[in-house]
């Protein structure tokens, strides 16, 4: 038995196939993983993603803490409400967890971190923020929902309360608003528009019920995952790890260099790995032949093996795709041997669909 | 609760045969066996005829989640498979009994045939592995 989000209930009486995920019970789909992955490409779907860890941060050390904390810039939050993509890195430049970070005021702010990563994530904060006049506190008690897709925004509009409705609506990407205990955030992780709610207890239990009766299709962790490897968004533990460094798992883009006055952890070995030029990379595949590719299958290229860190098959493409660590001189063809056999596959650039469009060209 | 046909016999993986009046014995997966797989998304049969033992991988089923071998139930020479699974995988969802029926042998050794289980057997089968 693992721990169970406030909805759990909800999700059983839905019809869901339950599975455990880093220790929690959580829904895999509701009867199709398929279906599910459908409605968010083009109408509206609802995950419940409470697992996840949600820290806030306060004090007056909060800036200087995070700004050591992250490889990404903390500073670029000038404005409330905004929010970061970031990794936060171990000395040798591996990969702790990758995060978001959201300026609720001041030097107050809001980290959500994966789940399945909650105690040594929590453990490493910790450690970190013994050096700054910081508070960090967990905040287990609060309902996290991801409403995606197309119609999302406009179908759970009139399920906010007034008084940040409009706000939620206006938001750009990686915005948010607070209000009486709600935060809206222009997030997610399925490459569609949408919204992740974080509120209380039992408003999060009626928004989930107003979102279901507005018809919004309850999607569980299967979807998420195609949706999210469609999106060419990286997943903690399979495309990235503590031996990964973000230049070598296509997140040098979220490692801010400047200003070089900026001292975060792992920056002395990220440098050092600068200097001496990449070697691996990951790339999008597609696969030419049947088959599916799937996690920890060898990739050949002309520049040597490489292998994929996230595979499976795309709902939207009708084939299969995969996110894959290769070397860094590897050309556009590969081969992939999937259960002992070498089918052949195309390395792409990620995103493979974003907003219901697929953005890989046909050959 | 999965349904188990009376006409049909049973593996220990999961695969059903069903004989037919010629001789020669229909192969699928059971009901069980998709719905704990989830949605299928590809399926391999294999692409030459050729003789297979009992216990040979003779298909690949794969779903949403993980790639599964199925087994030749019996031996025998490969008479046919279900072409239609190259486009539609998902009818060894909707229909794993009738039109998700995976290949067609002609048996060597029909004794093979009784070392099965019915479906009475089979259901307690899944019964107590899931206990």
């Amino acid at each position: 038995m693992g721990s169970k989000t406030p909805l759990y209930d909800r999700h059983v009486s839905a019809g869901a196939k339950i599975v455990d995920f880093g220790g929690w019970d959580m829904p895999l789909h509701y009867g199709s993983q398929l279906d599910e992955h459908h409605a968010v490409r083009g109408s509206a779907g609802v995950f419940d993603v409470s697992h996840m860890t949600v820290v806030d941060v306060d004090g007056a050390g909060g800036r200087d803490f995070l700004a050591r904390l992250l490889a990404n810039n903390i500073d670029k939050l000038t404005a409330t409400g905004a929010g970061l993509y970031s990794c936060m890195l171990n000395e040798t430049a591996g990969v702790v967890d990758d995060l978001i970070a959201y300026r609720l005021a001041g030097d107050a702010y809001r980290l959500v971190v994966n789940a399945a990563t909650r105690d040594k994530d929590l453990a490493w904060l910790e450690k970190v923020a013994a050096d700054f006049d910081v508070a960090l506190a967990e905040r287990a008690d609060l309902i996290m929902l991801a409403i995606q897709g197309p119609n999302a925004c406009a179908t759970a509009a009139p399920l906010l309360p007034d008084s940040i409705r409009d706000a939620s609506l206006a938001l750009p990407s990686f915005h948010s608003v607070a209000a009486d205990g709600w935060f809206v955030a222009r997030t997610g992780y399925t490459g569609e528009d949408g919204w992740e709610v974080i509120l209380p207890r039992e408003p999060g239990l009626e928004l989930w019920d107003a979102c279901l009766a507005a018809g919004v299709v309850p999607c569980g962790l299967g979807a998420r995952d195609t949706l999210r490897l469609e999106a060419g968004l990286s997943l903690y533990g399979q495309d990235m790890d503590e031996t990964v460094s973000p230049l070598s798992a296509a997140l040098g883009w979220t490692v801010a260099w400047e200003p070089t006055t900026r001292d975060f952890i792992g920056r002395q070995a990220l440098t050092a790995e600068k200097q001496r030029g990449k070697n691996a990379k990951l790339v999008g595949l597609v696969l030419a032949d049947r088959g599916i590719m799937r996690h920890g299958q060898r990739v050949i290229t002309d520049a040597g093996d490489g292998e994929v860190t996230s595979g499976g098959f795309s709902p939207t493409m009708e084939r299969s795709i995969a996110l894959a660590r290769v070397p860094f001189a590897a050309n556009t063809n590969c081969q992939v041997e999937i259960r002992k056999a070498l089918r052949e596959a195309r390395v792409v650039r990620p995103p493979f669909v974003r907003n219901g469009k697929i953005l890989i060209e046909e050959t | 609760m999965s349904e188990t046909p009376e006409n049909l016999r049973y593996s220990q993986d999961h695969e059903w045969v069903r004989v037919e009046d010629d001789g020669s014995v229909v192969v699928g997966i059971t009901d069980h066996a998709q719905e704990s797989l989830g949605e299928l998304v590809y399926v391999e049969v294999p692409e030459e005829e050729g003789e297979l033992l009992k216990g040979d991988a003779c298909a690949v089923v794969e779903s949403v989640k993980a790639a599964s071998d199925v087994y030749a139930p019996v031996s025998g020479k490969l008479a046919a498979t279900n072409e239609a699974l190259s486009d539609s995988p998902e009818l060894v969802n909707s229909s794993p009994y009738d039109e998700g029926w995976l290949l067609r042998l002609d048996p060597s050794d029909p004794a093979e045939l009784d070392e099965l289980m019915d479906a009475g057997a089979y259901t307690q089968y899944l019964a107590e592995s899931e206990a």
